[in-house]
């Protein structure tokens, strides 16, 4: 199968997450941008959830409504597709981005359009609608702010919901004044002046418009209605004015019924924005006799999507809303922002869905761009526990690698030493003979890239097994296989907590499933 | 095999004998309002909040509240909504009411200082306003394209929260949901109020 395409090249050369990390961590500018924005966000958001004291019903809500659609997605689609077609609108599938984006094509290319106006949507940024459309002759004019911002830059965007979220605002102040023929030499960067001036740029392309172009945020099967939230009424002009709408749609996007939008016009304002409400939000369900486009498309999109759904693990990622809370709440992505991940999805939940979408063999290293700290499951309003998900795409990335890394090698040799006590007392002594410098790997050794960001903890000068040894004689009853199993290490205290016996199968309770990701707290 | 029948044939594949099953949803979250105090006040609150304003009148002062309105913006043309109660409407000198009905050209929406619409549904804890194309609405563009709205909201029209709100309406009518003038947080995720949009939101509150 040709990889599935995100946007950008999944793989771009030799060029992991660590590598382009460690180039956006030294880029002080961005991270001083990122650090404001996101706490910024943050706060806000926290706010405006605890205002609602049954958030915890509604994300348990949002998260059973979704699974409930993604158990029949099959049916729902069908039953989207009858209600749409009924109402006026033409639905098309695509299998893949190649497929959808030569549907928006066909349809510009029938109404002799050389201009598309555009919603922000990530779907159609994932599928590369803009080049495939410049290819065509077809020019796709962004009017979504940060998305334009973007897109004069010649830019990627780096966050979800604020793709421009990596620059300032006299970062945009220059680059308006140099790319927007005809703005006032004496533009402010205050962001109600930016902002107008935008207005001003896009007013005529608006009105002229002959076709739009958006996603959805969610398609409603009872009814076959399409729903978009937005902010700046870009939204409502390019779903409004232009004759012609087509709309790309992932298959996820579906919810059973009109009622299930009572929970997400809920959760995702105010996980997004953390605003109570965004300002604007469009319903339309096929085509309103005098009242907007006059001929309605939909293009239901998989592209990658039917492979998360086989993975019984993996497809709590196609719960997603995208709402962007997770990236906001991530150490990682807060210092490094969103073009290391490499794909329109960046941040916790670009990290599960981009491997799962292209295939872990195509971005192996996103599922390890994480401490595992668990903060994106907390603020994820459909309760999709990335944390479990990144740990499951690990072990899929190591058995996919078809030769041994030093890491595996390691561990295979940890494995043998820990099998046997006599080869662990014998390992332990031998680690207080040879000097400590002489174990830390030197700068030449492939070991560097772990230990360069790790602390090595002195060897104390007597194991606790000598200790117990020379103090109690004798062997120790509490050693054998209850350590192997049943001792945590955490703080060096070598402590028996309620962790459940090495069982018959030789397997620890839990550990297996999502209580091992879940001990990862304090992180 | 075309590929509606493939993409819904992998759905099938990839849900294996799980295709299908039931998910129970439980539905134990408020319908209601959580903020405390009269509705009315919590809209007119939350409708403020997003820098847009609430002039709460009795619907014999109505049309007098319109002028005031109009004249404080300094909007001289104003476009109304073909279902609008004529009593509401301005007849104050000065002022030129445009009715969109039979539709203005775009041209003409674009060059009117504001829209005058009624509502279907004002919901208190998010300050919402819901507009349904219903003659009292007007079509989408009406509430666009001129750079300022005012909208007249009655008591009985306002609702607690979310819930209720999409119940009463009907999603085969083309519904835009309006939370303050337009705005964006695209820099620096600050809210400036004001892009695409209308950039100025008046609300009159009718009563009794």
């Amino acid at each position: 199968m040709a990889p599935t395409w995100l946007g950008l090249p999944a793989r771009r050369g030799p060029e992991k997450f660590p590598v382009a990390a460690r180039r956006a961590l030294a880029d002080s500018q961005l991270r001083r941008n990122l650090r404001k924005a996101t706490t910024t966000i943050r706060a806000r958001r926290a706010e405006v959830v605890a205002e609602l004291d049954d958030w915890e019903q509604l994300r348990a809500a949002g998260k059973a409504i979704k699974d409930q659609a993604l158990a029949s997605l099959d049916g729902y689609l069908e039953q989207f597709e009858r209600a749409a077609v009924a109402a006026g609108a033409q639905v098309h599938w695509a299998r893949d981005a190649a497929e959808a984006n030569a549907a928006v094509a066909a349809v510009a290319r029938a109404h002799g359009a050389r201009e598309v106006v555009k919603v922000k949507s990530m779907v159609t940024e994932e599928i590369g609608l803009n080049d495939a459309l410049a290819a065509d002759g077809i020019a796709a004019v962004e009017t979504d702010l940060a998305e334009l911002i973007v897109q004069l830059a010649g830019d990627r965007p780096s966050h979800i919901l604020v793709p421009a979220i990596h620059k300032n605002r006299s970062e945009v102040r220059e680059l308006f004044l140099q790319k927007i023929g005809g703005v006032d030499p004496a533009l402010t960067d205050e962001p109600h002046r930016l902002a107008a001036a935008a207005r001003e740029h896009l007013r005529r392309t608006f009105l002229a418009a002959k076709v739009g172009v958006s996603g959805a945020n969610f398609a409603v099967a009872e009814t076959g209605s399409l729903v978009v939230l937005e902010s700046e009424g870009n939204g409502r002009m390019c779903l409004t004015l232009p004759e012609v709408l087509v709309s790309v749609v992932g298959i996820e996007k579906i919810v059973p019924t009109w009622a299930d939008l009572e929970v997400f016009l809920q959760l995702l304002p105010r996980s997004s924005t953390a605003e109570r409400m965004n300002p604007y939000t469009t319903v339309w369900t096929g085509v309103h006799p005098g009242d907007g486009p006059q001929e309605v498309h939909v293009v239901l999109l998989d592209n990658g999507r039917t492979r998360v759904l086989a993975d019984e693990v993996g497809r709590q990622a196609l719960r997603c809303i995208r709402c962007s809370a997770c990236l906001n709440v991530c150490p990682v992505y807060e210092r490094v922002g969103g073009h290391p991940y490499h794909s329109v999805y960046p941040g916790p939940i670009g990290a599960i869905l981009t491997p799962q979408l292209a295939g872990v063999e195509n971005a192996s290293s996103l599922p390890y761009a994480s401490s595992l700290c668990g903060a994106c499951y907390e603020v994820c309003p459909v309760a999709i526990d990335i944390p479990e998900v990144l740990v499951h795409l690990r072990a899929e990335v190591v058995e996919s690698k078809p030769h041994r890394t030093a890491e595996s090698t390691a561990m295979q040799a940890m494995a043998w030493v820990f099998g046997d006590e006599r080869r662990f007392a014998a390992a332990q002594r031998a680690a207080r003979l040879v000097p400590l410098s002489g174990l830390v790997p030197g700068p030449l050794s492939p070991m560097t890239r772990w230990t360069s960001a790790r602390d090595l903890p002195p060897i104390p000068a007597e194991s606790f097994r000598a200790w117990w040894q020379r103090e109690r004689g004798g062997a120790p009853e509490a050693g054998g296989a209850r350590m192997a199993g049943g001792v945590r290490a955490a703080g060096g205290a070598s402590e028996v907590v309620g962790v459940p016996e090495v069982d018959e199968a030789g397997e620890a309770g839990g550990a297996s499933e999502t209580g091992g990701a879940r001990e990862r707290g304090g992180a | 095999m075309n590929a509606r029948e493939e993409v819904l044939g992998r759905i099938r594949a990839a849900l294996g004998p799980a295709c299908g099953g039931p998910v129970e949803v439980r539905r134990d979250y408020r319908r209601t309002l959580y903020a405390a105090g009269d509705p009315l006040d919590v809209f007119a609150e939350r409708v403020e909040h997003y820098q847009a304003t609430v002039t709460r009148v009795g619907v014999g002062g109505l049309r007098a509240a319109v002028e005031a309105a109009l004249a404080a913006r300094g909007v001289r043309q104003v476009v109304a909504a073909p279902g609008l109660d004529p009593d509401w409407l301005p007849a104050a000198v000065g002022v030129q009411l445009l009715a969109d009905d039979p539709p203005l050209p775009i041209e003409a929406l674009d060059a009117a200082g504001g829209a005058l619409t009624g509502c279907a549904v004002g919901i208190a804890e998010t300050g919402t306003i819901v507009l349904d194309g219903s003659r009292a609405c007007g079509r989408r563009a009406l509430t666009l394209i001129p750079d300022y709205h005012l909208c007249v909201v009655r008591a009985d029209q306002v609702v607690g929260g979310v819930p209720e709100a999409v119940a009463l309406l009907d999603p085969r009518r083309p519904l835009t949901f309006v939370s303050g003038p337009s705005a964006t947080s695209d820099i620096e995720l600050d809210r400036v109020e004001g892009v695409h949009g209308p950039r100025t939101l008046d609300v009159l509150l009718v009563e009794g």
